[in-house]
């Protein structure tokens, strides 16, 4: 008898609970093996839209679902909190139940967002004049402000890393501009990106191809700025080392941390309640039967859609591999794959792992693309736009994409300092 | 890196953090602050030696707001001993791999 259990039924623990319900459909039937999937929150919300939401593009009914929907019949599905890991008695403890027993855990609980860790970014003129958009709210709230909004200087502010989808506040500048632009008033809008990293991102050819892009569209950047306080009266941030800027609308991404429970067990997460997780077999350090995938690792990769796509192929095979008694396979190469909106109907594509940062080229068919990697084209736009049906259809049910592997490859790459 | 460091044959990555814990003594790590442009003091030896005890305790190199929280150091006051990125910084100095999540 093996029980799997899986906490998350977001981007992650959805695909992970559909691909092991097939490959342990057999097990399933004969009642040898059973998956539980535990969540508390019913909506599975379509996160990357919610950068669309705020300049008046989907209605929050277009982006959500029922996640017990989203999840195979064949898993038994849990709504409740959870409260506590206990790798020694193999236990998970959740609200109002008794303790599920599980026989190889996954920890798929992605982050929280925590504005209230910024001094007074929550306190007079949240939602009035700062606004977040990781939310449904938040980007409602923004959606409302910006659309009757007439000018003055708009700060987008990452307050820390890591963050969930680390090019979305790039292209909420980027879409901000063609917005303003197309409302006839972008004369009259100051855009100022601010960043705690010392460059627009943080691998080097994308954040050169990047920085261009800022430049060309009148945004200014502000580099290796900790934001340790807001003022939304006088309309101000203020960086740990005194720096000030002024804003009259703030657009804060603020700092992220893992569920709450991973830091009720000892050792399991890291400081920010990140599953601590070896990068290679998505296996937790602190129990051997214990597997991390998604946001809620402390990998050194992405927290994006894409890479917890990869991660599944990988800790699919892992889960087998463990159930069996036999040795992890060391497979996950850290990829990542992430469309780049730059506004007015462009966008950029990237595709990178641990060792090799984003580079030019073709993608994914070598020299035929068809889409063009760290270059703006309309059909990486269409791709990005295509992508909510494939979210939908194709990676949460748990399929590979034809001709994008878990493992990155290299083909129809140009390696810097080569000959194009 | 300097040459006595060299000549002890201790280990450090691309940006000069070391590989390995071990390696690391005090006067090793004034040297790294040295190369850093940082004298240290009294102030700068309470957080490395916080650093160094919650990682080698826990495994990982605790946040800059961790440190703000427990270390005795308010963040303030830690981004003027350790100028842009005290928990960079201070990891360097202490001896413990660069601290991770910035992708």
């Amino acid at each position: 008898m093996s029980r799997i259990v899986i906490l998350g039924a977001g981007t992650a623990g959805t695909i992970m609970a559909n691909r092991l319900s097939r490959s342990f459909a057999r097990e399933i039937e004969a009642d040898t093996t059973t998956i539980t999937i535990v969540d508390s929150d019913p909506a599975h919300l379509y996160q990357p839209g919610l950068l669309f939401i705020p300049f008046g593009e989907y209605s929050p009914a277009q982006l959500q679902r029922p996640r017990r929907r989203e999840v195979s019949r064949n898993v038994r599905y849990i709504n409740a909190e959870i409260e506590r890991v206990e790798p020694g008695t193999n236990r998970v403890e959740v609200a109002g139940r008794p303790p599920l027993e599980y026989d190889l855990l996954i920890i798929a609980t992605g982050t929280r967002l925590a504005p209230e860790e910024t001094e007074g970014l929550t306190g007079p003129g949240w939602r009035r004049n700062m606004f977040d958009f990781y939310t449904l709210e938040g980007a409602m709230a923004l959606r409302e402000a910006l659309a009757k909004w007439n000018g003055g200087r708009l700060v987008i502010d990452i307050v820390d890393m890591p963050i969930k989808c680390p090019v979305a506040p790039l292209e909420f500048a980027f879409l901000a501009d063609a917005y303003f632009t197309k409302r006839g008033i972008r004369d009259k809008v100051d855009i100022t990106y601010v960043t705690p990293l010392d460059g627009a991102f943080t691998k080097a050819t994308a954040s050169k191809e990047l920085t261009h892009l800022l430049t060309e569209k009148h945004i200014s950047l502000v580099t290796e700025f900790s934001a340790g306080s807001v003022d939304g009266e006088s309309g101000t941030l203020t960086s740990w080392d005194e720096r000030q800027i002024p804003f009259d609308l703030l657009v804060s991404i603020p700092l992220h941390l893992g569920a709450e429970f991973v830091s009720r067990t000892p050792e399991l997460g890291n400081d920010a309640g990140f599953v601590r997780t070896d990068p290679k077999t998505l296996q937790s350090k602190v129990a051997q039967n214990i597997f991390a995938i998604g946001d809620a690792t402390d990998l050194p990769a992405s927290k994006a859609g894409s890479v917890a796509h990869f991660e599944a192929e990988i800790l699919e095979e892992n889960v087998k591999r463990y159930l069996a008694a036999k040795t992890l396979a060391p497979d996950f190469d850290g990829h990542a794959n992430c469309f780049i909106e730059t506004g007015f109907d462009k966008a950029l594509l990237i595709d990178f792992n641990y060792d090799v940062e984003p580079l030019p080229g073709r993608f994914p068919i070598p020299h035929a693309g068809p889409m063009r990697l760290l270059k703006e084209s309309r059909l990486n736009h269409l791709g990005k736009l295509a992508f909510r049906w494939v979210y939908w259809n194709v990676l949460l049910p748990g399929y590979d994409i034809p001709g994008v592997g878990a493992r990155m490859s290299m083909h129809g790459k140009v390696p810097i300092g080569a000959n194009k | 890196m300097t040459a006595t460091m060299i000549d002890r044959d201790i280990e450090r990555d691309a940006e000069g953090f070391l590989q390995n814990p071990e390696q690391w003594t005090e006067e090793l790590g004034d040297e790294i602050a040295a190369d850093l442009g940082i004298t240290l003091t009294e102030k700068h030896w309470q957080v490395i030696r916080f650093m160094r005890e919650r990682f080698l305790d826990s495994g990982s190199a605790p946040s800059i707001r961790t440190l703000g929280k427990e270390s005795g150091v308010p963040i303030k006051e830690l981004y003027q001993l350790f100028p842009k990125g005290p928990a960079k910084l201070a990891a360097k100095i202490g001896g413990i791999p660069k601290p991770h999540g910035c992708i």
